[in-house]
């Protein structure tokens, strides 16, 4: 009889290798402002701001199992935030980022009592609702600039254009590496064992003593978090700001679709997603509505054909994981008898539903 | 005094606009519990359809109603049994987004047709014609129409749903769609029927709005958000329940438009999550939101 050590693997080949790649990536772009040009350094910042973006939307909807079509409400609500704190109050913009998180929380605390009495798809058009609602109280309010806006430029314009620039870049990058992160350690952590859970099974969560309330309510609040910053950062990028701008459906829209292309309930596929969103816009956005159709069109038939999206179906080819965030058993054979197989036994939890 | 009574039977009327709106919604959800994103997008698409017709043609916009909501009947049942059947399930994900990306698909397509500019349906005399009730207060004529075919819709859907052999297979399709599957229903037709008669209803309305207002591509959106609000307030399950919460949703941005030109969308938004703070189950719930 061979006697078998079971460990526990969290940590694959892929993610190594992922992770030495992560490093040098992060290191890329924190130099950027020395040897990118102002152009790719302002793609690289969009690029950056709807990952965090999409890894909100993942998070409550690939994880939480909360079907939202209204984050433009967080986002627009962080745009604003610039007027009031930033224009009015005259607090320094970038300082405007993190306070715009915390007022994102604070805000979606009683819109999450409100929306928690609707469930699943009721619940998905009432957050649409309340985001409308944030938007018309911000067009009827004059002091805001009311319906058509107001230029933000003065909250910015005491900064010298590189270190704007550069700041704004590194801005971008703590979201859009720190959502990623954020997601990747939250569902390695006991919570993300309950999250996995729910999103899984709700009742089956519910009996084995998981709040799933609680679980979706602490979601709702850091997604909504996540997407004021994120909010925030973008109208500093812009410079005007308007209710229709700020509250856009299109935000909505960006997320839907990187996270259902690249792969819903993954933490890679928010990134994947975003990389060919930004793809497919370079080579088709000079045709206006044409693109939109595409879009549309390319969404609906993933959702059908491949409803797990492109690094779903990449991570279960090669058996892939940048971001293990499962718990693997392996039962490895004592070391005297020399034999190198490690069959992998079971894998817990953390694939993608 | 007799401001704010025309101000509320404004808002009443409406109602009925908004009932045929939230119909359809209420339909598709009752019947195969998913909710429509682009249930608004085809209310405008078939408005646009009308436009389409009437503008060359000089037809008369009433005979329009017998070609398009067909029409749009006829497309419904298609897409329900070619497109929307494959993402029903447990997972209430699929329908939402495939009907989101619809939605965008519709508005871009109706824009790359008919531009940004908006346009509406022309109502002719009717649509300034109005019966007076006495002293300075009066009702129009056509939203008294759309109210009378608003009543005529849910009268007719009460009795198929009663009364007929469609209305039970509709309702045991609703309830466990496998042992209606068992008892010898095919889901999958009576699932592409409620479809058609959701979007017949729902072309209805949207002829209706464009009788009475400009509509432009992007308008599809707030008309779900309406539908929505109606069904919610109204209580789910609830047919004649729509028909209150349109009314309420009405009469709610009547006032809050008369209060202030900004406000009556908002308003009739706050009437419902007022509505959600104090009845989150709709003021008639007759069915449990499983």
């Amino acid at each position: 009889m061979d006697t078998f050590t079971p460990s526990i693997e969290r940590s694959t080949r892929a993610s190594q290798i992922g992770l030495v790649l992560a490093v040098l990536l992060l290191l890329a772009a924190v130099s950027a402002p020395w040897w990118a040009e102002r152009s790719s350094q302002r793609l690289l910042t969009e690029f950056l701001y709807t990952v965090a973006l999409a890894q909100m939307w993942n998070l409550m909807c690939g994880y939480g199992g909360l079907l939202s079509v209204g984050q433009q409400g967080f986002v627009g609500l962080g745009g604003y935030c610039l007027v009031v704190l930033g224009l009015q109050w005259g607090i320094h913009p970038f300082l405007i980022v993190p306070l715009a998180g915390v007022l994102g929380a604070l805000v979606a605390v009683p819109t999450a009592a409100l929306l928690f009495r609707l469930r699943g798809a009721y619940f998905a058009v009432g957050t649409w609702v309340v985001a409308e609602v944030f938007r018309l109280l911000v067009a009827n309010t004059a002091s805001v600039g009311g319906g058509s806006g107001t230029s933000i430029t003065r909250t910015v314009s005491g900064i010298p254009a590189w270190w704007r620039e550069s700041s704004t870049l590194w801005l971008a990058l703590a979201l859009g590496a720190g959502a990623t992160f954020a997601v990747y350690a939250l569902l390695r952590s006991r919570h993300g064992l309950a999250l996995t859970a729910v999103r899984d099974s709700e009742p089956a969560a519910q009996s084995l003593g998981v709040s799933v309330t609680r679980m979706k309510w602490l979601v709702y609040i850091a997604s909504a978090a996540g997407c004021s910053m994120v909010g925030a950062l973008i109208f500093i990028t812009k410079l005007r700001i308007s209710p229709e701008a700020a509250f856009s459906m299109d935000w909505s829209a960006a997320m839907f679709f990187v996270v259902i292309i690249g792969g819903i309930g993954t933490i890679e596929g928010p990134l994947v997603g975003t990389v060919i969103f930004f793809v497919l816009r370079e080579f088709l956005s000079d045709y206006g509505s044409w693109y939109l159709i595409v879009l549309g069109c390319v969404a609906v038939g993933f959702m059908l054909w491949i409803p797990r999206g492109v690094w779903g179906l990449m991570s279960s080819r090669f058996d892939l994981r940048f971001f293990p965030v499962q718990r693997r058993v392996r039962l490895a054979p004592a070391p005297t008898r020399g034999v190198t197989a490690a069959p992998v036994v079971a894998a817990a939890t953390g694939d993608a539903a | 005094m007799s401001e704010w009574i025309n101000t509320l039977l404004q808002g009443l009327l409406m109602g009925g606009l908004y009932a045929l709106f939230a119909t359809g919604l209420a339909l598709s959800f009752g019947v195969m519990r998913m909710i429509n994103i682009a249930h608004g997008d085809f209310a405008i698409l078939a408005a646009y359809a009308a436009i389409a017709i009437v503008e060359p043609l000089g037809w008369n916009p009433f005979l329009v109603l017998f070609l398009v909501v067909p029409l749009m009947a006829g497309f419904g049942y298609v897409l329900q049994r070619v497109i929307l059947n494959r993402t029903l399930g447990q997972d209430i994900l699929p329908p939402l987004l495939v009907t989101f990306g619809l939605s965008i698909v519709i508005q871009n397509l109706l824009l790359v047709q008919f531009s940004a500019d908006t346009r509406s349906l022309p109502a002719g005399l009717l649509g300034t014609a109005s019966l007076s009730l006495g002293g300075d207060v009066a009702v129009g004529v056509l939203p008294l129409i759309t109210m009378l075919v608003a009543l005529a819709v849910l009268g007719g859907l009460q009795w198929l749903f009663s009364a007929t052999a469609l209305g039970r297979a509709f309702r045991a399709a609703s309830d466990d769609s496998e042992t209606a599957r068992l008892m010898g229903i095919n889901n999958r037709h009576i699932y592409g029927v409620a479809m058609a008669l959701a979007m017949g209803i729902v072309a209805l309305a949207g002829i209706f709005l464009a009788l009475r207002a400009n509509i432009s591509p992007a308008d599809g959106p707030l008309r779900l958000l309406y539908a929505f609000e109606a069904v919610i307030i109204g209580g789910l399950g609830s047919l004649w329940g729509t028909l209150a919460g349109g009314m309420i949703l009405g009469v709610a941005q009547a006032i809050g438009l008369k209060a202030d030109p900004g406000w009556g969308i908002l308003a009739g938004h706050l009437a419902f999550l007022a509505v959600l703070v104090v009845r989150p189950n709709g003021l008639f719930p007759r069915t449990r939101d499983r």
